[in-house]
């Protein structure tokens, strides 16, 4: 950045930059209101979820075990698994945002979702001394909380017109938002074979119950990514100055 | 169901993996190894997220043909995202390709 940046820019320019997977959530927020008001929950549930648990999967996945009839903890226990990604994200944020007063922590750590994340690291990692980084995420956060809540709304009340909306396949809008996110983030060699190795897995993992899968194929995928880092080194040792 | 209980007891297990981590971190080291490993943790995730909506067709039948849009139209996406690293350009041609491959193919 040549500017100086202010809190003001800062905000702004996480918004900016937010705003390719904010069209992403558009559909997704669409047909989770959908989904949330043809699953028995009502309208108030389905936006409390929205504006209270602000978490596009877990969300997701609630609606349709409460349409399964599941029990109460049970579907608290799989957003719990579903969601453990955000600890590893909220500690890979962790030395970034140290030092930050608790009335910034807190909606921060609130706000924490994929896309934020995918984008704020990016911005994390530029080497630019700016003081005012948090305002970046802070602007990415607002932008999609706020996006998600009007979507959720627009879902909830299409939904009741129009029961079957699932059918168009809005909720693939998922699908290629995380495959923008995660592509995009594909640096190196052991970083595919994380997720080569973790998407396989979840496909072998797929019958196990209340997504234990994800979580266990996630763990194996970094696993084996560590395994090709020691395996792979970007730079071969083979051209470190042995001879000299 | 209990929506009051339910939109509680969901917030609780999604704040405090967000947040907790983040405010507890701040005040110890994290040690260089587990530092390595986080970095593999969102593609990790996001890929055991993606794939099996690819694979599974809207029956839930694995499913490795033409004739299942949801895997044309996610290896067109990978295709798109991983030659123009521009993600809204990936979710445009992604969508286009599902619904145009359901029209024309079906799936």
């Amino acid at each position: 950045m040549s500017e100086i940046p202010t809190r003001k820019s800062e905000f702004i320019t996480g918004v900016r930059d937010t705003l390719p997977l904010v069209l992403g959530a558009i559909p997704f927020g669409i047909i989770f209101g959908a989904l949330a008001v043809n699953s028995g929950l009502s309208l108030l549930g389905g936006m409390g979820l929205s504006l209270f648990v602000f978490a596009g999967s877990s969300q997701f996945i609630a609606s349709g075990l409460v349409t399964q009839g599941v029990g109460l903890g049970l579907i608290i226990l799989t957003t719990f698994i579903v969601n453990l990604r955000h600890a590893l994200y909220s500690a890979t944020l962790a030395p970034h945002v140290k030092g930050l007063p608790q009335k910034w922590l807190l909606p921060l750590g609130f706000w924490l979702t994929d896309e934020t994340f995918a984008v704020v690291i990016g911005r994390y990692s530029r080497t630019d001394d700016s003081p005012y980084k948090h305002w970046y995420y802070l602007g990415s956060a607002v932008i999609m909380y706020t996006n998600w809540q009007l979507c959720t709304l627009i879902g909830l009340v299409a939904g009741q017109a129009i029961p079957d909306m699932r059918s168009w396949g809005l909720d693939f809008a998922m699908t290629v938002t995380f495959i923008g996110i995660v592509v995009v983030q594909l640096r190196n060699r052991p970083m595919v074979v994380a997720a080569i190795v973790a998407g396989a897995c979840a496909v072998a993992f797929n019958g196990m119950p209340n997504k234990m899968g994800l979580f266990l194929s996630a763990l194996v995928g970094v696993i084996a990514g560590m395994v090709a880092e020691s395996l792979l080194p970007d730079v071969p040792p083979v051209r470190e100055a042995k001879y000299e | 169901m209990n929506e009051v209980a339910l939109i509680i007891g969901m917030m609780l297990v999604t704040f405090l993996p967000r947040y907790g981590v983040m405010a507890l971190l701040g005040r110890v080291e994290m040690p260089k190894p587990v530092f390595r490993a986080l970095r593999f943790v969102p593609p990790a995730v996001l890929s055991a997220i993606i794939v099996p909506t690819m694979v599974f067709n809207r029956q839930g039948e694995f499913n490795l043909s033409l004739q299942n849009s949801a895997l044309i139209a996610g290896l067109i996406s990978i295709f798109v995202a991983w030659r123009t690293r521009n993600v809204l350009l990936t979710i445009l041609i992604g969508m286009t390709a599902l619904w145009l491959w359901r029209a024309l193919v079906g799936g």
